[in-house]
């Protein structure tokens, strides 16, 4: 697919939220929530480059909306705590990264995992600060100064998840094409010859290890800023394997499968959960065991394939 | 000629193998070495002490004068020494073509995530090498599709894609269906006298080390146990029987 055809079809696909938002209000918020998770999925989708699973990216998700929560009491401006509380997840990525690029594979999605647990535990136990499992309502935050109603604060959230969507999207695509990100997929097939070429292949792991970090902070700001409350679930496993099941949902092939397997994941979600409300975890169980079995480009690349179909016809 | 790379007193032991038991070698700027022996005699060993992967128990390497032993592979990389491995390792999931642009990007430092691998300038340089290799036609497979002798040709361009000043090659010949073998060595010699690489190489392949080397070291017993040119060692009865232990070529006796 050409890059002028991809722009095109990111344009077309955000003006397609904002129509589906503003025709189905209700949706707004669960598309803003689906782009934020898309934004973290995408660092999956580069670590996934490099054959390596993280089991426990909503640390940094987590941290981020925190760090919101925290900072919104004295710093009430969406558009100054989203940067700093993604750059503060992009440094707890270096620290984090640092260690863990050190493992491969079931060790580093394990060290991953353990290390999120710790953080929700944290977040659970210092109930003075954290108040624990109760989580910690945001107080209202401006937009660019502004003080927004509910509706348009609505409005203003999905409008910046879009934008970040868009602009992460395509970071991530040029970093893939770029000798670092092409290098990251050598570190699959053949990571010591990179040794023999005189590079590193941690540091190449470290790279994207903090850039993914980065833009889980950036979703989990715009999570914490959505829903305007955050709770240690945030950084329980479960969601950051949910990060890895939408990331196998969507399709590791493209930029599109991130985003395109966090709608379908909260749609069905939301769905599901209203017609076999004691049934949706099944259900999205058998559609990931349907994707791994018969689509293992996932939806994004089913709907390529599909494409290239009608194309050819 | 002087000498690039000097090895003194080497030592090396696996369990009750002595796989270097004092081992001198000096290897001269722009010369071709061959290093045979019998398997399992020491010979890849010493391609992994010079490269860093293995520390000797004792002994000293030096490249163009400084001492090597106990630098990272990466930075002796970067002090101009490549090799190329018995199995050819490619980025499998890459394109020949990418393979050699990565080997560039990394020579000319990894760190651009913002424009493409191949960019015009990389790409020319990767086609060029590419083509000096006789690889150019396979330059858009997937390295894992290609046959032993593209994949051992591919596997050393990446190699000389660094610019090393030398090059130490581990078989480059095995595997190669013999039909081809001697083209892979032709190829290989014309390129690498054009790049004015000093090259070491293990070889099984006498055909080859006559053709191709300008010295022979022979590798038995964690020694060298002879050194000199290909005429001299090949024909040497003693060499051939004792040391490599394979029978004499045909109409070498007459030579000797």
């Amino acid at each position: 697919m050409s890059r002028t055809t991809e722009i095109l079809l990111a344009l077309a696909a955000a003006a397609l939220v904002l129509l589906l938002a503003w025709a189905v209000p209700w949706l707004r918020f669960v598309l803003t929530i689906a782009l934020a998770k898309g934004l973290a999925v995408l660092g999956i989708l580069l670590l996934l480059r490099a054959g390596q699973v993280s089991f426990g990216h909503a640390l940094f998700l987590a941290f981020a909306a925190y760090a919101v929560a925290f900072g919104a009491s004295t710093i009430p401006e969406a558009l100054i705590l989203l940067p700093l509380a993604a750059i503060g997840a992009a440094l707890l990525g270096l620290v984090i990264g640092l260690f863990v690029v050190r493992y491969r594979e079931i060790f580093f999605g394990m060290l991953n995992l353990a290390l999120s647990m710790v953080f929700y535990s944290l977040l659970e136990k210092f109930y003075a600060i954290t108040h624990g499992t109760d989580g910690i309502r945001l107080p209202p935050i401006t937009f660019a100064g502004q003080t927004l109603g509910s509706e348009a604060q609505g409005w203003a959230m999905l409008v910046l998840a879009l934008v970040l969507a868009l602009g992460f999207g395509a970071l991530v695509r040029t970093y893939l094409a770029s000798p670092m990100g092409q290098a990251l997929a050598g570190i699959k097939t053949r990571e010591a010859r990179l040794e023999f070429m005189g590079a590193s292949g941690r540091s190449v792991l470290l790279a994207a290890y903090v850039l993914s970090a980065l833009m889980a902070g950036a979703g989990g700001a715009v999570l914490a800023m959505t829903s305007r409350h955050v709770t240690p679930a945030l950084a329980y496993w479960t969601a950051s394997g949910e990060l890895v099941f939408i990331a196998i949902l969507g399709g590791a092939g493209s930029v599109f499968g991130p985003f395109l397997g966090a709608v379908a994941y909260e749609l069905t979600r939301v769905y599901a959960a209203a017609l076999v409300a004691d049934a949706w975890q099944m259900i999205l169980g058998m559609v990931l065991l349907l994707v791994i079995l018969f689509a293992p480009g996932g939806l994004w690349g089913m709907g390529r394939a599909l494409l290239a179909r009608r194309r050819a016809a | 000629m002087s000498v690039l790379l000097s090895a003194r007193g080497l030592r090396i032991a696996f369990g009750g193998l002595k796989a270097a038991d004092g081992i001198d070698l000096d290897v001269m700027e722009g010369e071709f070495l061959a290093i045979i022996g019998p398997n399992g005699a020491g010979k890849t060993t010493f391609i992994n002490m010079t490269t860093g992967y293995l520390r000797p128990q004792a002994g000293s390497i030096t490249y163009d004068g400084r001492p090597i032993l106990g630098m990272k592979p990466r930075r002796i990389v970067r002090a101009g020494i490549a090799r190329s491995f018995q199995l050819p390792q490619l980025f499998t999931e890459h394109t020949v073509l990418e393979n050699a642009a990565l080997a560039i990007a990394a020579r000319e430092g990894l760190w651009s995530p913002l424009a493409p691998l191949l960019r015009r300038r990389f790409r020319a340089e990767a086609e060029e090498l590419l083509d000096r290799f006789g690889l150019l036609p396979l330059a858009g497979r997937r390295a894992d599709a290609l046959n032993e002798g593209a994949r051992k040709l591919a596997d050393i361009a990446m190699a000389v894609a660094l610019r090393p000043r030398l090059l130490l090659m581990d078989e480059p010949t095995s595997g190669v269906a013999s039909a081809e073998k001697m083209a892979v060595v032709e190829t290989l010699a014309r390129v690498l006298r054009q790049s004015r690489v000093t090259a070491v190489f293990v070889e099984h392949d006498m055909d080859v080390v006559a053709r191709f080397a300008d010295r022979v070291a022979v590798w038995g017993q964690g020694k060298i146990m002879a050194l000199g040119p290909p005429e001299q060692i090949l024909n040497d009865p003693a060499v051939l029987r004792d040391v490599i232990g394979i029978a004499p070529r045909e109409g070498s006796h007459a030579a000797a």
